[in-house]
């Protein structure tokens, strides 16, 4: 007999795993639950962190198995030093590939992850995090990232999907990342809607729509987050990036970008836009010229941010460097990364350069000085200067101050 | 037994003896000054080696039983050729051929090559080791295979137990890359070229027989005579003494983790803001990957700064080589080499000098190189609160490590130990260290990914970082952050029985490891 409340249904078996383990493998686990038809509970622990760890380890999983009213099984658990939250995701995988149930074990959710983003924060790092990958996950904080991403889509084998699920709401709930914006990038829609119920509850900064081609596709997750923030009482904000990356998200962009509240960037995503062309991603980008250019246009007219593609060489740090100029010439604001070490080389190069500060500081000044005298015209060396040039220059120190290279009181020591 | 055990300096209890011989409760850095006179060997007399100075013998069983090989001898050998060595286990499959018992194996390090050795404690040729037990032969220890107590001691404190007579070496087996009949030896060339000689020197000096093991003999003369020949009594003739790609792998690259990379950035910012890198200052960060990434960043910092230092100790390799070449490095001092590229240089350049344990750690000496070193970059596998470290076993109690030079270079001016704030779930911080390898005195930095700790005791640093953005954190909130993401470890679980001692430099027992209860 099967415990009480669990109903057998043709996807469910006896047995199920999750997790990983193996040479390479560092702070996972591979748990291993079979149901069985008596002799109730049997634990079975093999850790590296055993001297340690044991005693809480077991005592976690018996909670466990008692929450999910698991009475009689074998669980086996293969342990290469994995946090609590990580053994926590892992069994709840198991148990529910063997039952059906509602129930969720959700570890604490750690103070310092209870922040709000601001709708125009700087973005101009993101950096992804495999989402059934927990080793990559516990410091990605300390590199300072603009943002991470827990990623649901393209970086999880897709008979893992659950597992990573839950994993990544145990990840927003227990890792601290230090103050980045906390991302998640969901799968493509419709099953994308499905990860949001494991996602939004938990303190999700921002929900990264992968192949957007519609507004209706944004509408549809701007509405499903909107029913669960209802139907939990959740107050903090959660906005929207989707993701363009195909030629049909490329003409619709606009359309994409202001079609709710919540999107606050729109990003996009050459390999499968250029796949989607017929054609091959080049160094130099021609081919997405177009592209590119129709994301910055349409994201600023929707008063968004426009965020550019990832740069996979993570070894080439010039290259990186060039690209990242180009970038924000063409009017990006940030870019996905996929390596920590390239987010130093985004934050220098995103920001403003220390000319740029320099003009944009002597345009700000006699800007202050023409509106103290009440002068109609902004002049430099008798060269009259334009609002838009003004506008920019502010929005220079604004980037200048927010990257760290100018102090927010500049004006007080300033002396040109 | 447990009434004479004797509480140490730093709240370890000590027995009174370890091998029969009495033990000397660690009392304290600097207060152990032993009176009366060095260790002398036997005289020997001159006339009693072959004029033509040709003092080879056809194998190494026969220097062995020439030497005088008996039950219960000490019998050295050294590990410049790291993981390479092909000489030691030679050593006593040839004792156990010859049915000796009882052997003390004092060698300068052990590695993961000896783990053959295993079967010659199990079949009582070797009683036990006085010298690091790595991987293997740790584990080895740690299950109370081994039937005496394992002394593990300092690279210094190797060449201080033969200079007061603590350990008389009976027959000291050196094997060489280069040699010549007569017995002069160095590392420079050869198939087995390492670079240096300098952990066999005291035993060349101190050992009653001395036997050089070489694949590539030369005609008389040597030339440099790093170990001189009229130390030895034995030139052996080999096929082969040790494997190339393991004595210099060269694998040691800058890491790629980025978290340690993080680490040693911080490392290298934390010194630049206590202004410990400045023109002439001078450096020792070790070889792993963290290390030689500090290296690394310490050179940006020199080019910007547009200064030098003025001598690093080394453990060399090709950075540290480049950064000498550059002109970035006056002089390396070096110890060992570890690739090629180190042993290029040390045969080509000047400035690139060989160096012992006895000019750079010995407790013995009038003074030594250590405590003259700016800013020493070290590892540990556990730091307690008072910063008293542990590099010898790990947080489940097994014994795994050697100490090497680490509580030698622990006397440098500003020591810094950048590591991560936990590995895999093991937090690395903890109310007391499993084993006290070195006192927390003289640790005074601990960097992690999550913050720089800096000792109390340091009042100088803490005065110099206090305008600083470095991310300073005392010891005990990083060990309450990392507490809080892992779950509080428990203890290692120990059985009564001592499987090995820990020397301090100067010969007195810090602390004692215990067999691990399985």
């Amino acid at each position: 007999m099967f415990s009480i409340g669990y109903l057998r249904e043709e996807n469910l078996s006896n047995i199920g795993t999750a997790g990983n383990k193996g040479a390479d493998i560092r702070s996972d686990c591979l748990v291993t639950l079979e149901l069985t038809e008596g002799g109730g509970l049997c634990i079975n622990l093999e850790s590296k962190v055993e001297a340690l760890y044991k005693d809480s380890i077991i005592e976690l999983a018996e909670d466990m198995l008692a929450f999910f009213e698991v009475e009689n099984a074998k669980l086996q658990i293969e342990d290469s030093g994995a946090l609590p939250f990580v053994l926590a995701a892992r069994i709840e995988a198991a148990i529910k590939q063997c039952a059906q149930t509602d129930k969720e074990y959700w570890p604490e959710l750690i103070l310092e992850n209870q922040y709000q983003t601001e709708k125009d924060r700087y973005r101009r790092s993101r950096l992804y995090l495999p989402g059934n990958t927990p080793k990559l996950m516990l410091n990605a904080g300390i590199h300072k990232p603009d943002g991470i991403i827990l990623d649901l889509e393209d970086s999880v084998a897709p008979a893992k999907k659950d597992e990573a699920k839950l994993l990544v709401r145990n990840a927003l709930r227990q890792i601290n990342f230090y103050g980045a914006e906390r991302m998640v990038r969901i799968n493509q829609l419709p099953r994308g809607l499905n990860d949001l119920p494991c996602v939004v509850p938990h303190h999700v900064n921002l929900i990264l729509v992968p192949k957007c081609e519609t507004p209706q596709q944004v509408k549809q997750v701007d509405e499903r987050i909107s029913e669960i923030a209802a139907e939990k009482g959740l107050t903090y904000p959660i906005y929207l990036m989707p993701i363009i990356e195909s030629a049909l998200g490329v003409i619709n962009a606009y359309q994409i970008a202001s079609a709710s509240e919540r999107v606050v960037a729109m990003a996009i995503g050459l390999e499968d836009y250029t796949a989607d062309l017929g054609t091959l991603r080049s160094k130099e980008g021609r081919e997405s010229f177009f592209a590119r250019s129709q994301l910055v246009n349409a994201a600023r007219a929707a008063g968004i941010q426009a965020i550019d593609s990832v740069f996979s060489d993570v070894s080439d740090m010039e290259a990186l460097q060039e690209v990242v100029l180009e970038s924000k010439a063409l009017g990006f604001d940030g870019m996905g990364c996929i390596h920590p070490r390239q987010i130093k080389v985004i934050h220098e190069f995103y920001a403003p350069s220390q000319q740029e500060i320099e003009k944009a500081q002597k345009i700000v000044q006699a800007f202050d000085e023409a509106t103290q005298k009440g002068l109609g015209v902004v002049a430099i060396d008798s060269k009259m200067i334009d609002p838009p040039v003004v506008k920019r220059a502010l929005r220079t120190i604004d980037l200048g101050i927010k990257s760290g290279k100018l102090p927010a009181d500049w004006k007080s020591g300033y002396d040109n | 037994m447990t009434t004479s055990y004797e509480e140490n300096a730093v709240g370890r209890m000590i027995p009174p003896e370890v091998n029969d011989q009495p033990a000397i409760p660690f009392k304290g850095v600097g207060k152990h000054k032993p009176a009366g006179r060095k260790y002398g060997p036997p005289i020997a007399t001159c006339a009693e080696y072959p004029d033509d100075g040709d003092k080879r013998v056809p194998d190494l069983k026969t220097a062995l039983v020439e030497a005088g090989l008996k039950d219960g001898m000490t019998i050295s050998t050294h590990h410049h050729f790291r993981n390479g060595d092909l000489v030691a286990n030679q050593v006593f499959e040839a004792a156990s051929q010859l049915g000796v018992k009882n052997l003390t194996w004092f060698p300068s390090a052990s590695f993961p090559c000896h783990e053959p050795i295993t079967e010659y404690l199990e079949d009582g040729t070797i009683h036990h080791i006085e010298g690091s037990m790595n991987g293997p032969l740790g584990r080895f220890a740690s299950q109370g295979k081994m039937r005496g107590v394992g002394v593990l001691r300092s690279h210094g404190g190797r060449y201080q137990a033969v200079q007061d007579g603590e350990v008389q070496i009976d027959i000291a087996v050196i094997a060489a890359p280069t040699a010549d009949p007569f017995g002069n030896a160095n590392g420079l060339t050869g198939p087995s070229a390492c670079g240096l000689l300098g952990f066999a020197l005291a035993d060349s000096q101190y050992a009653h027989k001395v036997i050089v093991v070489t694949d590539n003999l030369i005609p008389f003369p040597c030339i440099p005579w790093q170990i001189h020949g009229n130390y030895v009594d034995y030139v052996v003739e080999m096929d082969k003494i040790g494997v190339p790609e393991k004595i210099v792998s060269g694998t040691t690259r800058i890491t790629k983790s980025p978290d340690r990379l993080y680490i040693a950035e911080l490392t290298a910012q934390f010194c630049d803001v206590v202004g410990i890198i400045r023109d002439g200052f001078s450096f020792q960060t070790g070889a792993g990957g963290t290390s030689l990434a500090i290296s690394k960043y310490f050179g940006d910092i020199m080019r910007q700064k547009e200064i030098k230092a003025r001598f690093a100790r080394a453990g060399s390799n090709q950075y540290l080589v480049d950064m000498l070449e550059e002109g970035l490095i006056d002089y390396i001092l070096d110890g060992q080499t570890f690739d090629l590229e180190g042993v290029r240089s040390m045969r080509e350049n000047p400035n690139h000098v060989n160096t012992s344990p006895f000019t750079s750690y010995n407790y013995h000496g009038k003074g030594n190189f250590a405590s003259m070193v700016d800013v020493v970059i070290l590892g540990a596998t556990e730091v307690d609160v008072n910063f008293n470290a542990n590099v010898v076993t790990h947080s489940d109690g097994y014994l795994l490590h050697g100490i090497g030079g680490w509580q030698n270079c622990l006397f440098g001016k500003n020591v810094i130990l950048p590591i991560p704030l936990f590995r895999d779930r093991i937090p690395i911080i903890r109310d007391e260290v499993t084993t006290i390898c070195g006192p927390g005195e003289l640790i005074d930095v601990i960097v992690t990914e999550r913050g720089i700790a800096i000792n109390p005791r340091r009042a100088d640093l803490l005065e110099a970082v206090k305008d600083s953005d470095l991310p300073l954190k005392t010891i005990y909130q990083l060990k309450e952050e990392a507490e809080r993401i892992c779950g509080k470890p428990k203890s290692a679980q120990f059985e009564d029985r001592i499987i090995a001692a820990v020397k301090w430099v100067d010969g007195t027992v810090i602390d004692v490891i215990r067999q691990v209860k399985e």
